[in-house]
């Protein structure tokens, strides 16, 4: 089946099986393999993109299921070269150890800070508790969502 | 991993569905939120022939307060049900229901209707139904017909629904004054099934003597539970420590659990003794305290 879909502005056409999930249409298809595969089983979070703004897990999706749809992947992040203010939070913070649950953690923070910019932390854990590092760094992803979230209001305040 | 092949299906209307769904009979399953179909066909436990995505369909997304009833479209996203103001403000044992499925990447997509209709046992919806006495509206080839949820669940992953009828739409009566439901589960950790999870509606009279009471049983049993004897025993009578001590026994004498890597019988049975008293006390504090019945 044929399919169109636009990913970070970007309008993308495939020919694809109705079995192919989405994150391999990401991955395999497009080349855009920011995105990580994690446990393929709907736990991890690593394969979190955005569908129409709403972080979902593309690993848990057909591909055909997302025809004519608006989606966003961690590529989207960076604009003209610049890291969004969570990617420097990650840095700035040591919010990635291994860095594989990282594009998830991203993408379900950028959804989450668009809807909630001045969070508590148990609200970021929450919004977060979908998304599983194996290296339980979450003391310090948490304080990049925060320091993301200061960073944003200082850029709206500014 | 890769699903088997299958062949997809995108009605854009009810009508289209349902004549696709009574031609295709077993071969075909009902693609909703996808959140269990799709791990299911993943591991290859489940490879159906044919998938019928009912997403394209419009009108089968809302949450109507009207006529007494609170009526919710079967594609209704459990992360809408979470964010709707009536929800969170009228229905606090749905309410807390749709905040601990799965996790919240999941409930973008999950659905009340695929939830309910999917029929796993270690479900949370079907407890919370059971307990608020809902309705369910079933649509097939020859019209519609209305379930009561108390008939619903026949046997594990096995509803009334007949080849060819999908779920449309779930109707919860609304409350009356002085009414009040909590949903309390136990799990090993965010996204896990239960262990085990209590329902409990309650409406008080004046004197604060139990006018009803409903109370449903998550992950202990074959199918969802409704605890009747438990709730037969709360009418009528003031909700001193007695009485929701013989409640919650009640309760526990109802649940049919077996173990496994989540706890052992004994262990499940004492939860939901404690999980249907703690419920039962978080009920009655929100009734007491709620306006109701608009």
């Amino acid at each position: 089946m044929r399919v169109q879909l636009s990913i970070n502005g970007e309008t993308h056409e495939a020919e694809v099986e109705p079995r192919l999930l989405l994150v391999h249409l990401i991955r395999d298809v497009l080349r855009l393999t920011g995105t990580h595969i994690g446990c393929d089983t709907t736990h991890c979070g690593a394969c979190t993109v955005l569908l129409e703004g709403r972080p979902i897990k593309s690993c848990t999706m057909f591909a055909v299921q997302a025809n004519g749809k608006r989606l966003m992947t961690v590529e989207g992040l960076e604009q003209d070269g610049k890291l969004h203010p969570l990617q420097e939070g990650f840095m700035e913070k040591h919010g990635l150890q291994c860095g594989y649950c990282t594009p998830g953690m991203l993408m379900t923070s950028y959804a989450f800070l668009g809807q909630h910019p001045t969070p508590t932390e148990t609200e970021i854990r929450v919004a977060i508790s979908g998304n599983l590092c194996r290296c339980t760094g979450y003391v310090n992803i948490v304080r990049a969502v925060q320091h993301a979230a200061a960073a944003l209001h200082e850029g709206a305040a500014r | 991993m890769i699903p088997a092949a299958f062949e997809y299906h995108a009605p854009a209307s009810l009508d289209d569905a349902t004549a696709l769904l009574a031609k295709l009979g077993d071969d075909a399953k009902i693609l909703s939120g996808g959140q269990s179909l799709i791990p299911l066909m993943k591991l290859r436990l489940s490879s159906p022939a044919h998938v019928v995505d009912i997403n394209n369909i419009p009108g089968l997304s809302y949450i109507r307060e009207a006529d007494g009833v609170l009526a919710i479209g079967a594609l209704t996203r459990e992360s809408e049900l979470e964010e709707s103001e009536i929800v969170r403000t009228r229905y606090p044992l749905l309410h807390d229901t749709c905040k601990v499925i799965a996790d919240p990447l999941v409930r973008n997509l999950a659905t009340i209707g695929g939830n309910l209709a999917h029929a796993d046992p270690a479900n949370d919806h079907p407890a919370t139904m059971l307990a608020l006495g809902a309705e369910l509206v079933a649509r097939g080839p020859g019209g519609q017909r209305r379930l009561p949820i108390t008939s619903f669940f026949t046997g594990p992953f096995e509803t009334v629904l007949r080849p060819g009828e999908l779920l449309v739409e779930i109707r919860i009566p609304v409350p009356p004054p002085r009414s009040g439901g909590a949903y309390l589960k136990l799990e090993r950790k965010v996204g896990d099934f239960a262990t085990a999870a209590v329902a409990a509606q309650l409406t008080l009279r004046a004197d604060g003597a139990v006018e009803a009471a409903g109370i449903g049983l998550t992950n202990v049993g074959l199918t969802p539970i409704k605890a009747v004897r438990a709730e037969a025993a709360l009418r009528g009578k003031p909700l001193d420590d007695a009485t929701i001590a013989e409640a919650a026994h009640l309760a526990t004498g109802a649940a049919e659990p077996i173990a496994d890597l989540r706890g052992s019988v004994a262990y499940k049975r004492d939860l939901v003794r404690v999980l249907t008293a703690r419920a039962l006390r978080k009920a009655a504090v929100r009734a007491a305290t709620s306006e109701g019945g608009r």
